[in-house]
């Protein structure tokens, strides 16, 4: 029986076939390696800055290429790697854990990996070349306008920007699409696992939050390149402009990685917990109220600007108020923990590193929602600390756990346990020695961004333990690495559900076959959808709220035009940091491209209308 | 559970390219709103408003106003016609869309001719160049997203029931280009004689 269906579903094989596929877990699994390996990149990044700031006057790495490795550092961490490596994620689990044989948009999830793809290879191509962007992650105006950076590194950042967002925003409305309208019969929204909870609100975040940090970069590149006069004081333009635009994004981008975060713990805690988990609703009207409290807090980054002070206050409160509904979650996970029967495996480890790391970054997080206390701070390594507390532990650590426990899913096999709890506990403690001392040197004074510092400071110490730190992390991902690479050749079979989950992703095969479920449930009952189409794509879709079935739909079959569109505004993009007609010259193939992929093929059609009903 | 006997494709908000559709429009939507507190924050940092320029000639663009809402009636119509599987209804209403799209786009030429200002003169020129020029850009994509349509329903053999659902989500995607050149009209054309 299953036969016909791994043929309809199945991406076309060979390379052609690798470029046309448009199979959700082949785009996830491409998703998640590409964005660990931008990881390990932006962290080797991270390591030879730590190496040159491990003593005083050090001279193994130079100013200008410093300020390309800080810059590109956090650009590659917050764009090519957070951000995309939840979306990949997302597009992987979410239609397993609704009950769904695909994604919502197949092809323009394939497309939307293509141009994460590009645009992160075009970042790190221009750092290799001695053109990396050296004007920081945020690339302040008037820095990066066309007077202070009069050479092409500010346009590679902006132009990198619209890639790495136009990625995001489309992957963004297919998870969207798959939760509203393809779960499965019976899994009502009141139902649905918390993950996609949260994948669901930070899509929503991501098409409200990301138009603005897209705006601003493009409103940069016009200044630099067409001489338009956003940024620029002496035409009217405004540097702060740049901030508000770039913060009303950047906050929330914070939110955009931590609550998909959320949502592993609250998948994770419950399932080694042995019991539901505590206080559903609560959870989920948390990560709404998270969604929007986190687009009212932007200000809080430009304290030392000369904004109102009425308007600081405003920014302080929401900034507080934020921690209202992270506190809601964290006792109903205690709570989870309290009444159930706690297992000790890496994925709760790693959940419990989160409570610690996350709760400390918190911590000093209030410290500089406190404007004067903040002016004191600014641009020091306690910022640094900080960020690096509330990033790391808020999602990375979540981002681990969740690795451990879907590994299974995704390849079939276990990791190993042993290594497992030595991953952990390196990360852990590797991660309080290197980055708790920046507390203190921010404290005594040492600005971010400075390449070296003199010996006469008292820096030099807390620098020295801060790297070994840092090496520590690194053999922690190295173990981490050779886990994934063992346990993917010679690890344990996981089974179907491997760690007794309650969720659908759990109820189809591990590794899944290409259309997910043989037959996919019903919730809430015995029964099995039956009486979708075999050999061709055809998924069931239901309604938004009761999950009642509504209609079928035949999804498109896999297609090279995603993969061209993909290729063609590349050369659209690269093309206009050098002259604004390839805009207008580079739309022309985008367009057919575009044109091409929507073209209804023939025997695409006669498959699909021997199918169709008519409403 | 037998879903055999269910429609294979349905309209507005049951269908999916409805979803899609709308995702589109939220995150256009957030573009141009902020792009219109852009142009709120310069005026609110500047001395004078226009810095430098008269304001923009009113003829064109409110001659656009005129046709784009004059516009969404043979949308309307066209939506109606795909949700009634009026093929032939349909292929009329994707060419006078067209049409009108094509007219809309010549006048918006001209309107660019009539800015009184240039986008790198100073910064009231620039964010009203981005302004326009935004909403340029939906005005071209979605007249050529419906050419293309046009073309499917005339060239394009055998034609599947679904194609009547792009047909309906392109007029909601009109309609979004419509109502939300009425925001940029006034902001372009009507604040900097309030200023």
């Amino acid at each position: 029986m299953n036969d016909p269906l791994a043929r309809a579903w199945r991406d076309p094989p060979g390379i052609f076939g690798a470029l046309c596929a448009t199979d959700h877990k082949t785009i996830g699994k491409r998703y998640l390696v590409t964005a660990f390996l931008f990881f390990l990149a932006a962290g080797t990044l991270a390591a030879l800055m730590r190496l040159q700031l491990a003593r005083p006057e050090n001279t193994l790495i130079g100013a200008e290429r410093y300020n390309q490795l800080f810059t590109t550092h956090g650009t590659a961490m917050m764009f090519l790697f957070a951000v995309p490596v939840m979306q990949g994620m997302a597009l992987y689990l979410v239609p397993l854990m609704v009950g769904a044989r695909s994604i919502a948009f197949p092809r323009m999830s394939a497309f939307s990996y293509w141009i994460y793809l590009f645009g992160g290879i075009f970042l790190f191509v221009a750092l290799l070349m001695d053109s990396g962007p050296d004007v920081g992650w945020f690339s302040y105006v008037p820095l990066a306008g066309p007077v202070y950076s009069p050479t092409k590194r500010a346009d590679i950042w902006a132009q990198m920007i619209t890639f790495s967002e136009l990625s995001g925003l489309l992957a963004a409305i297919a998870v969207i699409g798959t939760v509203f309208k393809m779960r499965a019969p019976g899994l009502t929204l009141a139902r649905l696992p918390l993950l996609a909870w949260a994948m669901l609100v930070s899509s929503f975040m991501i098409l409200f939050g990301m138009p603005a940090v897209m705006l601003a970069s493009t409103a940069l590149i016009m200044d630099r390149l067409v001489d338009t006069h956003f940024f620029d004081p002496a035409a009217g333009g405004d540097a702060l402009l740049w901030q508000h635009l770039f913060w009303f994004f950047g906050h929330p981008e914070v939110y955009f990685i931590f609550i998909p975060g959320l949502g592993f713990l609250s998948t994770i805690i419950p399932t080694f917990s042995r019991r539901p988990v505590f206080g559903y609703p609560a959870i989920v009207l948390s990560l709404i109220a998270t969604g929007f409290l986190s687009f009212g807090l932007w200000v809080h980054h430009m304290f030392a600007t000369h904004i109102p002070e009425l308007g600081k206050s405003f920014f302080t409160a929401a900034s507080m108020a934020i921690a209202i509904p992270g506190g809601i979650q964290i006792f109903c996970w205690l709570a989870t923990m309290w009444q159930g029967r706690p297992e000790l495996r890496t994925p709760m480890l790693f959940s419990l590193g989160f409570f610690f790391i996350l709760v400390l970054g918190g911590l000093t997080g209030v410290m500089v929602a406190s404007v004067p206390l903040d002016l004191q701070l600014h641009d020091t390594y306690f910022v640094v600390a900080h960020l690096h507390y509330v990033l790391l532990g808020g999602a990375v650590f979540p981002l681990f756990g969740a690795w451990y426990y879907w590994f299974p899913k995704i390849t079939g096999r276990r990791m190993s346990e042993r290594l497992g709890q030595w991953q952990f506990w390196l990360f852990f403690v590797g991660f309080n020695v290197a980055f708790y001392p920046m507390h203190h040197l921010g404290l005594r004074g040492m600005p971010r961004r400075v390449y070296t510092y003199p010996a006469d400071m008292g820096w030099t110490t807390l620098n020295a333990v801060s790297t070994i730190g840092a090496l520590v992390i690194a053999a922690s991902v190295l173990v981490f690495i050779a886990n994934a690479l063992i346990s993917y050749r010679r690890g344990a079979l996981a089974g179907d559900n491997p760690w007794d989950a309650t969720t659908l992703e759990w109820a189809c095969p591990s590794p899944p076959p290409p259309y997910n479920f043989a037959a996919p449930p019903v919730v809430g009952t015995d029964d099995k959808v039956t009486g979708l189409a075999e050999h061709t794509r055809e998924v069931l879709l239901t309604t938004v709220l009761d999950a009642r079935p509504d209609h079928r739909l035949a999804l498109p079959d896999p297609s090279i035009w995603p993969f061209a569109s993909a290729i063609a505004l590349t050369a659209l993009f690269i093309g206009s940091i050098f002259t604004p007609w390839a805009v207008v010259w580079g739309a022309i193939p985008v367009a057919l491209c575009v044109t091409l992929w929507f073209w209804p093929r023939r025997a695409e059609t006669e498959a699909h209308l021997a199918l169709e009903k008519r409403p | 559970m037998n879903v055999a006997g269910l429609p294979s494709y349905r309209f507005s908000h049951a269908s999916l390219m409805w979803w899609g559709m709308m995702g589109l429009i939220a995150i256009e939507s957030s573009a141009f709103a902020l792009s219109i507190a852009m142009y709120l924050f310069l005026w609110s940092q500047a001395p004078r408003w226009p810095l430098h320029d008269a304001p923009p000639a009113l003829l064109w663009g409110t001659l656009n106003v005129a046709l784009l809402i004059a516009s969404a009636l043979p949308n309307h119509w066209t939506k109606r016609a795909a949700e009634q599987g009026a093929e032939r209804k349909m292929r009329i209403g994707l060419v006078l869309g067209a049409l009108f799209g094509v007219a809309l786009i010549a006048i918006r030429a001209l309107e660019f001719t009539a800015l009184n200002c240039r986008w790198d003169g100073d910064a009231y020129g620039s964010i009203v160049w981005l302004l326009l020029g935004l909403h340029t850009t939906h005005l071209i994509t979605d007249v050529y997203d419906t050419i293309v349509l046009m073309a499917v329903f005339f060239f394009s053999r055998p034609l599947e029931g679904r194609r009547h659902v792009d047909v309906s989500e392109n007029s909601l995607y009109w309609y979004f280009v419509v109502w939300s050149w009425l925001p940029i009209y006034a902001v372009i054309y009507l604040v900097p004689r309030l200023a």
